[in-house]
């Protein structure tokens, strides 16, 4: 086995872009189709009007892909859109600022996300769990301030809505796009340039590992949730710029599209793999099959669920592909045991990260 | 030779578990630049003394000191700061992320608030450069062979400016030459005057390795030698202890019963073997016959009784099990043809502490017969009273739960399970660990006259005289190798315990 030559372990890193590079084939090949089957699908228009109707899933999608690289899951990001809306909307018809209400919406979901982190850090409670509860929490929220839908009347939001930033060539993106690629930038940062980011993989390989090599565990767990909050925050903004109201049931299921973004883009579920870009990737391809589905016009939207479980499957099942390819490569390394690392991940929250073997 | 002062100084440690004295007043030492090998069986204080030592936990007494410093109020972080660093057996790397990032993880380069990939990537090339390893940085660590994600574990190890290392079984999944490379890399860091604490259960590794070794059993400090002043058969006794003789005295057992039907086999393995775990055997175990398996500790004691009753998967080799046509490769079909394994792992692999004595009896009788077969509450009274009676279990009350039991009789409870289904060949892995003199002796005369009835028995035991005292045959294991299958003569103890340690004992 120690005679594994440099050759063969060069060739390897690429394995782990593997996932997300299917993403981008996958995205080519939809576009190849669109080309072929409906005239003038590829044009720069089109290609920016995924970006425009897509921006606030973008930005859930930057949330999701720090808590499930982490090892976690947040089912709350729909109904904490939700509630973002139905705050900022009932906050404005109060006359509030708008600066002083995006204030507020980012607090109260930053918030939110504090409160899950802390429960599934120091309580134990699982992230499934954890972020449910939060979930019924913020949605239930919503109807108590406003069970009608409300409208927005604010001029900056109205201007936000109807703003078009020329981008060159005739073409024009609203401003909701530069503030998605924004948060894009600043999460590829974050998660593959720092410290902080470093710890978030190393907390989603398994806590024990990662306490045991040092790492702030506690305060990575608790500020990923706060991450997630944050974003599904600044989504319920731009989402609100996009309809100009607010409404309890905005957003609901959208944690279950952007969970499978996040899967599309190649992050593994289990946690401690995964790149930011897979993530706007598994995005772009949910949008480009709804942009698809518009375009042939006989398919009831609903093909376009059914198409991403498809592609769900087809992701699932190439990343078992990857995984136990890996596994046969390491030899004598032991196969992991399904929630395993789930187990060993809570007895150490439990113990306090101490080996008891 | 070793320097004057020592950079590791455990004077009169004592550590104390409910109920248990886990290590009692030990006094222990390390110079720098030496390998120091840490010997003992089963419950003999080996991984207390580690984890005292990496501050896992906090002794009831006695100081630690390192490099003359002392270890207060100890936490693994404290322990670390002192310049002892650990590789657990299990290699508690990250798999997902790449080599460098698992060995700077928490001391990157950075630039400003920014991680700056190249120098720290240079900086781990540079260290396993140091360690003569040919590894690629940039490779993802869970794609490496397991052997090389040790290594990884040593440079991340070693990077933290470590004075003391300490490697907990650290060869325990590998094979020859990945051990081969593991050593290269011990020289090479006690050229550098790094200490290091070799934990391992394989003698022939010990001596090729280590400068000295501390013997400990039964949480005491049996002495301290230099690897060249003692003899392998030597180093087995002190670890193994005197053997008492006085179970004799509690209860004799009448090995004049003997079997007397036709002795045909009940299971054969040819070359049975699994990669890593045992290498391939040949056994036969044959009615009426208790053939005892000695060896030290991590020997392959238990994954040859693992294999014979298929609870783990061979790479090599086939098992022939009388009367069946096909293979038995499952548990289930293991059992179907009434092959049992006890495992040693009473805790987890056997007793369910939440059911009752009776629950815990028939379980394995109702999923034999079937779940839409149920045993009649009057038929599962008799039963389990019956074996109460027999196996003189204590309360003798079928409904007690199984948690509130004593050790000894918990391990009856799983014998009156095994026993209830009839088996043909009866596995039994450790079944007197941890059991009081008493119940130790009781157990002893059901196996004899189990085997007086018929049925074959592998009995496994740390213990040398209880194999010795039971087996019709011996089976030595050594290193993950059988080495020897022969009649218990009643002569033959110094030769097993010659085998057992192996190399040049006289």
């Amino acid at each position: 086995m120690s005679g594994a030559g440099p050759n063969g372990l060069r060739r390897l890193p690429k394995r782990r872009h593997l996932s997300w590079t299917v993403s981008l084939g996958l995205l080519i090949v939809l576009f190849i189709f669109g080309a072929i089957r409906f005239p003038g699908f590829v044009s720069g228009q089109v290609v920016l009007d995924l970006f425009v109707d897509n921006a606030y899933l973008i930005v859930l999608a930057v949330g999701m892909t720090f808590v499930v690289i982490s090892g976690g899951l947040d089912l709350s990001v729909g109904s904490v859109l939700g509630l973002s809306t139905v705050i900022a909307a009932a906050l404005l018809r109060a006359h509030w600022s708008p600066g002083a209400v995006i204030i507020v919406v980012l607090l109260v979901g930053s918030a939110l996300g504090l409160l899950v982190g802390l429960g599934i850090h120091y309580l134990s409670i699982q992230p499934f769990v954890a972020t449910l509860i939060s979930m019924f929490f913020a949605r239930g929220l919503c109807y108590v301030l406003s069970p009608d839908s409300i409208a927005i009347s604010d001029p900056f939001f109205l201007g936000m809505a109807q703003a078009q930033l020329p981008v060159g060539f005739g073409l024009e993106v609203s401003p909701s796009v530069p503030v998605a690629l924004l948060v894009v930038l600043a999460g590829v940062l974050v998660l593959h340039w720092t410290m902080f980011g470093r710890t978030v993989y190393a907390v989603g390989n398994g806590g024990r590992a990662a306490s045991l090599m040092g790492v702030p565990v506690a305060r990575t767990v608790v500020l990923v949730y706060v991450i997630s909050g944050f974003c599904a925050a600044l989504a319920g903004i731009l989402f609100s710029f996009y309809t100009l109201s607010g409404y309890s049931l905005t957003g609901v299921g959208l944690e279950l599209d952007t969970i499978a973004a996040v899967v599309i883009g190649g992050t593994v579920l289990s946690g401690g793999s995964g790149y930011l870009w897979g993530s706007i990737l598994g995005v772009l391809v949910l949008g480009t099959v709804n942009a698809l589905i518009t375009f042939d016009g006989t398919l009831g939207t609903w093909w376009s669920k059914i198409i991403a479980g498809a592609l769900l499957l087809v992701f699932v099942l190439v990343q078992r592909l990857v995984l136990r390819r890996r596994r046969a490569d390491s030899g004598g390394s032991k196969p992991e045991e399904p929630g395993a690392r789930a187990r060993a991940w809570a007895s150490d929250v439990g113990r306090g990260g101490l080996r008891d073997g | 030779m070793p320097a004057a002062t020592p950079v590791v100084e455990m004077r009169d440690v004592t550590v104390t578990f409910p109920g248990v004295r886990a290590l009692d007043g030990v006094d222990f030492r390390m110079f720098p630049g030496e390998v120091h090998s840490l010997m003992g069986e089963n419950g003999a204080g080996k991984s207390t003394l580690v984890k005292a030592l990496t501050g896992a936990l906090r002794p009831d007494s006695g100081s630690i000191a390192v490099d003359g410093r002392p270890l207060e109020q100890a936490s693994p972080r404290k322990s670390q700061a002192l310049g002892v660093s650990t590789v657990y057996q299990d290699t508690n790397l990250l798999p997902t992320l790449s080599v460098t990032e698992n060995i700077m993880l928490g001391r990157e380069s950075r630039w400003g608030p920014f991680i700056d990939r190249s120098a720290t990537q240079a900086r781990a090339r540079a260290l396993l450069k140091e360690l003569a390893l040919d590894i690629d940085p940039a490779a993802e660590l869970g794609e490496l062979p397991f052997a090389l994600q040790q290594l990884v574990a040593v440079a991340r190890a070693i990077g933290i400016d470590a004075k003391v290392l300490v490697l907990d079984e650290p060869t325990a999944s590998l094979d020859g030459d990945e051990v081969a490379d593991l050593f290269r890399v011990i020289r090479h860091l006690k050229r550098r005057g790094t200490a290091i604490l070799f934990v391992s259960h394989f003698l022939d590794q010990v001596y090729e390795i280590a400068d000295r070794l501390t013997v400990l059993r039964d949480g005491a400090l049996v002495g301290e030698y230099r690897t060249d002043d003692i003899l392998r058969i030597e180093l087995v006794h002190k670890m193994i202890g005197p053997q008492y003789a006085a179970i004799e005295d509690v209860a004799p057992v009448d090995f004049s019963q003997q079997f007397a039907g036709d002795s045909g086999p009940v299971v054969e393995a040819v070359g049975l073997g699994r990669r890593g775990r045992v290498a391939p055997f040949d056994f036969v175990a044959r009615e009426g016959e208790v053939v005892g398996i000695a060896g030290l500790l991590g020997s392959g004691r238990t994954e040859v009784a693992r294999l014979l009753s298929a609870v783990d998967r061979p790479d090599t080799g086939r098992l022939r099990v009388s009367g069946a046509g096909r293979r038995v490769r499952t548990p289930r079909t293991a059992l179907r043809h009434r092959i049992v394994y006890a495992s040693e792992n009473r805790q987890n692999e056997g007793i369910i502490e939440s059911f009752s004595v009776r629950d815990n009896i028939l379980i394995a009788l109702q999923a034999d017969r079937g779940w839409y077969r149920p045993i009649s509450r009057r038929r599962q009274e008799e039963l389990a009273t019956s074996y109460i009676q027999a196996l003189n279990i204590r309360p003798a009350d079928p409904d007690a739960v199984v948690r509130d039991l004593s050790g000894g009789n918990q391990q009856k409870v799983l014998l009156a399970r095994w026993l209830a289904i009839a088996p043909r060949l009866l596995i039994l892995d450790e079944p007197t660990r941890g059991i009081d003199i008493g119940t130790k002796a009781e157990v002893q005369r059901l196996v004899n006259d189990l085997a007086a009835n018929g049925m074959a028995v592998v009995f496994i035991s740390a213990e040398l005289d209880e194999v010795l005292r039971l087996s019709t045959r011996i089976v030595v294991m050594r290193d993950r190798e059988m080495m020897a299958d022969i009649a218990n003569d009643g002569a033959s103890s110094g030769k097993v315990l010659t085998m057992i340690a192996g190399g040049g004992a006289p």
